[in-house]
């Protein structure tokens, strides 16, 4: 495996804890279920692309498989990681970069439960975000101290993000991971070649600050890349039909069509 | 950093095959003896590695991600990897996982031996 360490250096083995406090353990898992429902989602998402889709591991992808991981030091904080976890849930949407919505369901992250995502992508390196992608998550896992969401066929990526808060000792550290492939081979050209992977970094980049922005912490977040798998997975080529940003632009491009049909 | 509360042991079993009797809980804390138990198994010859989970305390979400990272290593040596014991509660997390569909699952150890 060939690790890009580009700041600190940090290994596959120095990840996240998976201490679970007071929460019933086996309740920390979504229920067994082949298909996401979205049904609890506000009203205004777009839930185009994730109800009734089944979940994807990082097996199922097309691409190379990386596992990224992202760390801030929450130095001098005297929170507990479950006082922090919870604010962290609590402001999940709060801190995405703007150009991203996240529409919980009600019941917040609870396993289980979708997410749904509608964010804008560049078509290529240097524009602007324009292209509009509706896509989702189910939290797969969570407990007092971290969460992990999986993602549905036709996101971008398969596979899923663990978003955890531990104490190393005497530091707070907060962290996300993904262990994923792009989805299909256009997202694997995006992802490679075109800068979305660049893109889906600034994601997490951009969280982990306003996390440590919300405490008045100003760090530097530590970034480890490790490329689990170069080669890609032609097998799983086909996904491409189930695309959440091909099928968003089409949606989006219909919008007039569906508004003259409703008005006629 | 917490240590693992996790021990495994390796022992050999038949045509090339090696069982890691897993014992405790597998977290992230776990890698380090996840994969050094993978690697003696591999040192040994093992061309199928077994996971024995009878005796599993536990495993989160981030014990999963350590089994697809286990799970690449094993493919790229070109070798095997085989699981029994899991109970229900977990083999319903492998299922909603998809990890059953690139592990093959056994009931016990003596149906995993069959199996090679």
């Amino acid at each position: 495996m060939d690790d890009e360490s580009q700041e600190g250096n940090l290994g596959l083995g120095e990840t996240i804890p998976g201490q679970v406090a007071s929460s019933s353990k086996n309740e920390s898992w979504a229920k067994p279920t082949h298909h996401i429902s979205a049904s609890g989602a506000p009203k205004e998402a777009m839930n185009i692309n994730v109800e009734g889709r089944h979940l994807v591991s990082p097996l199922q992808g097309f691409g190379q498989l990386w596992q990224k991981t992202f760390r801030i030091r929450l130095s001098g904080l005297n929170k507990s990681p479950v006082e922090v976890m919870s604010i962290w849930k609590a402001n999940f949407q709060k801190f995405q970069p703007p150009e991203n919505k996240f529409y919980p369901t009600m019941s917040g992250i609870k396993p289980g439960e979708a997410i749904l995502i509608e964010g804008k992508v560049p078509p290529l390196p240097g524009m602007p975000s324009i292209l509009p992608v509706a896509t989702g998550v189910m939290v797969l896992y969570a407990d007092d101290g971290m969460f992990t969401v999986m993602n549905p066929e036709g996101h971008p990526l398969c596979g899923w993000n663990t978003f955890s808060v531990f104490d190393d000792e005497g530091v707070l550290y907060a962290q996300v991971q993904e262990q994923s492939r792009p989805s299909d081979p256009l997202y694997e050209l995006f992802f490679r070649f075109l800068g979305s992977s660049a893109q889906q970094d600034k994601i997490w980049l951009h969280v982990l600050t306003q996390l440590a922005a919300y405490f008045d912490i100003h760090e530097p977040v530590e970034v480890t890349k490790t490329l689990m798998d170069p080669s890609v997975q032609w097998s799983q080529a086909s996904n491409i039909t189930k695309s959440a940003a091909i099928r968003t632009v089409f949606y989006v491009l219909g919008t007039p069509i569906r508004w003259i049909s409703k008005k006629t | 950093m917490t240590k693992a509360n996790v021990t495994m042991a390796v022992r050999m079993a038949k045509d090339s095959a090696a069982i890691i009797d897993i014992n405790g809980e597998i977290n992230a804390f776990a890698e380090n003896v996840l994969m050094d138990a993978y690697n003696l198994a591999s040192n040994n010859g093992a061309q199928s590695i077994l996971l024995n989970f009878t005796r599993l305390d536990y495993m989160n979400s981030s014990g999963i991600g350590l089994l697809v990272t286990l799970l690449i290593r094993v493919q790229r040596q070109k070798q095997t990897l085989m699981a029994f014991g899991l109970n229900e509660h977990y083999q319903q997390i492998f299922e909603l996982t998809r990890l059953n569909e690139a592990i093959r699952i056994y009931t016990d150890e003596a149906a995993a031996i069959a199996a090679l």
